[in-house]
């Protein structure tokens, strides 16, 4: 009798659930199922890497595919078309043999692939046994994945920063307008509406929710060092609870507690102070980025230069999920599809 | 052997929910599918803590929680006024 | 002590995961949107809630539990919140509730409940 580990059993059904997902993804045609099935394949994605051991990777697939995209892709929804145009298959058998034909070669080619965890692989030959020997003497944090991103691999994470950085300026610079009407249109037509007690329900949970949420995240944060966690996840988790405040008091009152400038401001320092820990560094005598310098003895220097580095990156991805919100929600549907009674929302497709 | 039945029986029910996603007619049964599906991935994530015994799990099943809420709000937000980000302006209509 | 502890667990356990299966069941067998909701609800408490229960008395006195409970509280908050912003989004497009008799469609329609004396 084999014995099937919990983990097997898991492997196999998270990768098939991803398989009929994406089958399910490229056949329906309502986009808007298929955003809602896109989301499930985020929170499949997720848990194949909590069960490949990668948990920071987890919690930031969680956090931004199937939080932060799914809400992006919603607002894309409300600017553009809700089905799918079909396209005629004039090509399809060829493109699918093109596709045959690449898969196999692919599949071919994976078998010289070492197995997973293999000790003789020759990613575990080169710079990992360093990392992962000397980072408790040189680094001295327990989580050695936020030692490698902030410290041994610190150069890269500035460049992700970085690209973070550029896409909250491309949205800015693309839709950052917000056209909004400010007036009460008379697409809300108020006998539709059957009841007003219920208007406090969300209003209430999400004052009670958002303090706890914003908490959260900041434990994430400088929980980073000893645990899964770390800039990323922290900054779209208190992203997520500004979001949710907009989402619920509407985008007017977002903005009045936090306005562009707050934004714009926040995005840049977060960048700024990650480069800057670098160029301090080199005015300290060491290279960049070289965190030993920071402080009297090299460990603390270390922690220090992780501590600043990983809040950088926090301020920078709040500020660009919370600008990246606003710009999509700026551009009210009404702008572009006029709402009529009949096409409104509800998709019997 | 308790956590494999219960990862087990989690599973068969996301089975279930997956098929509601696909299926269901109306925009809500959609919605309502993804959340459960949610709510069963944070079900998930804690027993396969349980069984690799890593309890730093936890703290991704609660970020797996709270982004499940605030997609399904921005959901039924988007379903309802074809607009993210409106406001209430004072008005009942401004209910969700 | 274990030995108690181990049986509760499974008792839990066991009972959260079959109400699981009765909701997961009732999501898709049921015919009508507003039923499924309820399904989907005992899920979020009941599944959930004796699921959770039963690996606190596996994890003891630490601070996995702690957080259990934490993530415990966090459902039950938001998950009836969730559901109810679905089903008044629902209600709001006209999604109508499937009732039997005709007197009742025409009180669904008019913004009552059918079985209550009033308003909603």
């Amino acid at each position: 009798m084999v014995e099937i580990q919990t983990s097997d059993l898991l492997n196999v059904a998270t990768l098939f659930f991803m398989a009929a997902t994406g089958l399910a993804i490229a056949r329906i045609r309502d986009l808007f199922a298929v955003v809602m099935l896109s989301g499930i394949y985020s929170l499949l994605g997720a848990t194949l890497y909590v069960i490949l051991d990668a948990v920071d990777v987890a919690f930031t697939e969680a956090a931004v595919g199937a939080g932060a995209s799914t809400v992006l892709m919603i607002g894309t929804l409300a600017l553009t078309s809700r089905r799918e145009k079909a396209l005629p298959n004039k090509q399809a058998i060829k493109g699918m043999l093109a596709c045959l034909f690449v898969g196999v070669i692919l599949v071919y080619g994976s078998f010289d692939m070492p197995l997973y965890g293999d000790p003789t692989a020759p990613i575990h030959h080169h710079v990992v046994p360093r990392y992962l020997n000397d980072s408790m003497a040189e680094i001295g944090l327990p989580n050695v994945v936020t030692s490698v991103l902030a410290s041994y691999r610190g150069y890269d994470t500035m460049g992700e920063s970085f690209v973070i950085f550029t896409a909250a300026i491309g949205v800015i610079t693309l839709i950052g307008r917000a056209r909004r009407k400010t007036t009460v249109d008379e697409r809300d037509q108020p006998e539709k509406h059957l009841s007003m007690e219920g208007k406090l329900i969300l209003r209430v949970v999400s004052k009670l929710l958002i303090p706890f949420i914003i908490l959260f995240g900041l434990y994430v944060q400088w929980h980073g060092d000893f645990g899964p966690g770390g800039g990323f996840q922290a900054g779209v988790i208190v992203g997520a609870a500004f979001v949710l405040y907009g989402l619920i008091y509407g985008l007017g009152t977002l903005r009045t507690a936090l306005p562009a400038w707050v934004t714009r401001t926040v995005l840049s320092l977060g960048v700024l102070l990650y480069a800057g820990v670098g160029v301090s560094t080199m005015l300290m005598g060491g290279n960049f980025l070289d965190y030993d310098v920071l402080a009297h003895e090299p460990t603390h220097g270390q922690h220090l230069g992780i501590l600043l580095v990983e809040f950088g990156v926090g301020m920078a991805v709040f500020a660009a999920i919370v600008t990246i919100f606003c710009a999509f929600a700026g551009r009210a549907a009404a702008d572009v599809n006029p709402v009529t009674p009949e096409s409104g929302g509800v998709g019997n497709d | 052997m308790m956590f494999s039945v219960a990862a087990a029986g989690v599973i068969v029910t996301m089975v279930l929910a997956i098929v509601r996603a696909f299926y269901g007619p109306t925009v809500y049964d959609r919605i309502l599918a993804v959340n459960v599906f949610g709510t069963l991935s944070v079900m998930i994530i804690a027993i396969y803590g349980f069984v690799d015994d890593r309890p730093e799990f936890l703290d991704l099943a609660i970020v797996y929680a709270l982004i499940n809420f605030i997609g399904t709000i921005a959901v039924a937000k988007y379903v309802t006024f074809n607009d993210m980000g409106h406001g209430d302006d004072g008005d009942p209509a401004g209910d969700i | 002590m274990q030995m108690a502890l181990d049986i509760a667990s499974w008792a839990l356990i066991l009972g959260g995961i079959a109400f699981c299966l009765i909701g997961g069941y009732g999501l898709l067998k049921l015919k009508d949107m507003y039923a499924r909701l309820h399904a989907a609800s005992l899920i979020d408490t009941l599944g959930v809630g004796l699921v959770f229960v039963g690996l606190m008395l596996q994890a003891g006195w630490t601070l996995v539990t702690v957080k259990l409970f934490l993530i415990l509280i966090f459902i039950f908050f938001t998950s009836p919140t969730a559901t109810h912003a679905l089903a008044k989004s629902a209600l709001n497009h006209d999604v109508l509730p499937d009732v039997d008799t005709e007197e009742e469609r025409d009180m669904v329609r008019a913004g009552r409940t059918p079985g209550s004396g009033g308003e909603l």
